[in-house]
């Protein structure tokens, strides 16, 4: 079974973010890291791979720019086999339709029967790319799984909804995303460590992809921002010490808010 | 006048809030078109007209609501080649932005999710979002096909203006590729009597304070009138179930009135109430981050504290 998991370099959610003058993410001077929420995807793709009867291979597939080789090799520590990193020019302000556009052409050069992803890219966040390579590529959409279930090349998925929990069943090949509640992912051991040096990450431009550049990048973005404003900072509230009265104080304040 | 299908999000025909408020938002673009997919058009008939649906497509077929996602996008599809569509609004549910990212792949358009408002403009509809946990707000346009939109819960208050809701019964071929992940059981969310989380306007959370005991936070949020959320934290100690959790991986809440209880305010439970209108917290730790956005903070016990506010707020209401 050849797992793929699509990951994605984004910058780190607890340092301040910011955009760049062409109103792009700004991927270079803010540090980047492995999108938190693509290390459930890891972790899901490696658990598969753990309890899978036959023999199982976990790819990790990127697309980004030079530095988010940093994300694959967190990948290969954690466990996975081998890692396909897209970097390009070009592809520097693609949109979601651009970036699936290129991970599904990657997926296909790659071949797959699960191709895993992460619930949201932490900057982006449009929870989009998952469907959009499943729409791409022909096949099943599993996504969005709380809990994950293979038997051969059947898979079942739990999906908590607005509304209602749903189970959902298909057949390899298929697109699976998961949830944060998934799993807990695991950290990379120093043997995880030691052993990623060796293994295997080979880089693919668009042109190995067939990949036409006018389809990807700023220039082909279908959607374009009008504008960027800082949210202003809250001002600074009230902050009492509880001595017995923290309680008759919040009150007060609610009553002035006309809360109560 | 072109319509604007605004996908509608029910619950067993049950019309939800965001139906009212995309049919509103939709009116200022052009001419409302409700598209209900399902079985209970009768239930749900009243309320789209009267958040102003000039048109209801009714698609009633099992195809579209057996399977994951598809379908539906399939179906909109379908109905933007038959019709003159000037934008299609779906919730921003997972649901409905995975129907949004299909749709635009297959009918070549540029997609938005996860707006807070639509107005229209020159060059056609201008969103706006939050973004980066809600440190930057954008505006943004599509400029291919048609656009795309998904829409968060209270962007707009929804009005009531009578539309003509002309039914349209609309019968859709779903491919085979479309039907190949099958939903095999659903089961509905139990009602927990209280307001739904996102569309609260008062919501009372708890975290890891709480060490597991939610009565205090429910309590206070049965005074108030609100909904109780919950952080992640405790969520995943099995304390609250995850339909309530706020921020990054939960729902976004933007309610008049935001008092978190126990909770630090880590960047992730930031991002889904940074932009609720007062926030209140509770929390013994002066140094808690979540004190930096509070418009009043209590440095204490909410074992103490929060008993002792629900017990006055009733004595008030008498
Ligand atoms: C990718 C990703 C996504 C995430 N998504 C979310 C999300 O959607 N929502 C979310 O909430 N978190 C999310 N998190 C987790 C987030 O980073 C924090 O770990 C989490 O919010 C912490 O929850 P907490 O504030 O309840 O717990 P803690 O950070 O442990 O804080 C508990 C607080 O309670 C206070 N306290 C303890 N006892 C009392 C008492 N008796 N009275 C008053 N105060 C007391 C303490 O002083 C402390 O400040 C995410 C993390 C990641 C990596
Ligand atoms: N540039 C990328 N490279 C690899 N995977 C990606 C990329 N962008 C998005 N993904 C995958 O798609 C998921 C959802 O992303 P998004 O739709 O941007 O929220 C992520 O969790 C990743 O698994």
């Amino acid at each position: 079974m050849k797992i793929v998991v699509c990951v994605k370099f984004a910058p780190d959610s607890t340092a301040p973010r910011k955009f760049s003058s062409d109103d792009t993410v700004d991927r270079v001077s803010v540090d980047g890291i492995l999108s938190e929420l693509d290390e459930n995807a890891v972790e899901e793709a490696l658990k598969i791979r753990e309890s899978a009867a036959s023999d199982a291979e976990v790819v990790v597939l990127t697309m980004g720019p030079e530095q988010a080789r940093t994300a694959i090799t967190k990948t290969l520590q954690m466990g996975a086999d081998a890692g396909v990193h897209v970097v390009d020019d070009a592809i520097h302000g693609s949109d979601s339709i651009a970036s699936s556009r290129v991970l599904a052409a990657a997926l296909e050069r790659t071949g797959f029967d699960l191709a895993v992803c992460g619930m949201a890219s932490t900057d982006g966040g449009m929870s989009v790319v998952p469907a959009m390579l499943a729409e791409r590529l022909g096949v099943p959409q599993l996504t969005m799984a709380s809990e994950v279930k293979v038997d051969g090349t059947a898979v079942t998925i739990r999906r908590d909804g607005e509304v209602a929990t749903e189970t959902v069943e298909a057949t390899m090949p298929l697109v699976l995303s998961v949830t944060d509640a998934a799993n807990e992912p695991r950290y990379p051991s120093f043997k995880g460590i030691m052993a990623a040096k060796k293994k295997p990450v080979e880089e693919l431009t668009l042109g190995d992809l067939g990949v036409d550049a006018g389809e990807v990048g700023s220039a082909a973005a279908w959607t374009t921002v009008e504008s960027i404003e800082e949210r202003p900072a809250r001002t600074a509230g009230t902050i009492v010490t509880d001595d017995g009265t923290g309680a008759d104080q919040l009150v007060a304040f609610l009553a002035e808010r006309k809360f109560v | 006048m072109a319509e604007i299908l605004v996908l509608v999000d029910h619950a067993d025909g049950e019309v939800r809030k965001t139906t009212g408020e995309m049919l509103t938002l939709a009116r200022r673009l052009g001419s409302p078109a409700a598209v209900f997919v399902g079985s209970q058009i009768d239930t749900a008939r009243e309320a789209l007209k009267k958040y102003g649906a000039e048109k209801v497509y009714v698609l009633d077929s099992s195809d579209l609501t057996d399977y994951l996602v598809a379908p539906k996008a399939e179906a909109l599809a379908r109905l933007m080649e038959q019709h003159d569509v000037g934008a299609v609004l779906v919730p921003a549910s997972a649901e409905g932005k995975e129907i949004a990212g299909r749709l635009a792949v297959r009918t070549g358009s540029g997609v938005i999710t996860d707006a807070v408002d639509v107005e229209s403009g020159d060059a056609g509809p201008v969103t706006t979002q939050a973004v980066f946990a809600g440190a930057f707000t954008v505006r943004a346009r599509v400029t291919h096909g048609t656009p795309v939109i998904a829409v968060k819960p209270n962007a707009v208050t929804p009005e009531a203006v009578d539309g003509a809701a002309t039914e349209e019964q609309v019968t859709v071929e779903v491919s085979e590729v479309a039907k190949a992940a099958k939903v095999v059981d659903t089961q509905p969310r139990q009602s927990s009597g209280r307001p739904d989380l996102s569309e609260a306007s008062v919501v009372v959370s708890g975290g890891r304070g709480t060490a597991g005991d939610f009565a205090p936070i429910e309590a206070l949020a049965d005074v108030l009138g609100g909904a109780v959320g919950a952080s992640r934290a405790a969520v995943d100690s099995g304390w609250y179930p995850h339909a309530y959790q706020v921020g990054q991986t939960g729902k976004t809440v933007s309610p008049q009135l935001y008092l978190a209880a126990g909770i630090s305010g880590a960047i992730q439970h930031r991002a889904g109430m940074q932009t609720s209108k007062t926030i209140v917290a509770v929390n013994k730790d002066p140094e808690a981050p979540i004190f930096e956005l509070v418009d009043f903070g209590v440095v204490g016990d909410l074992h103490k504290v929060l008993p002792a506010v629900t017990e006055q707020v009733k004595a008030r209401r008498g």
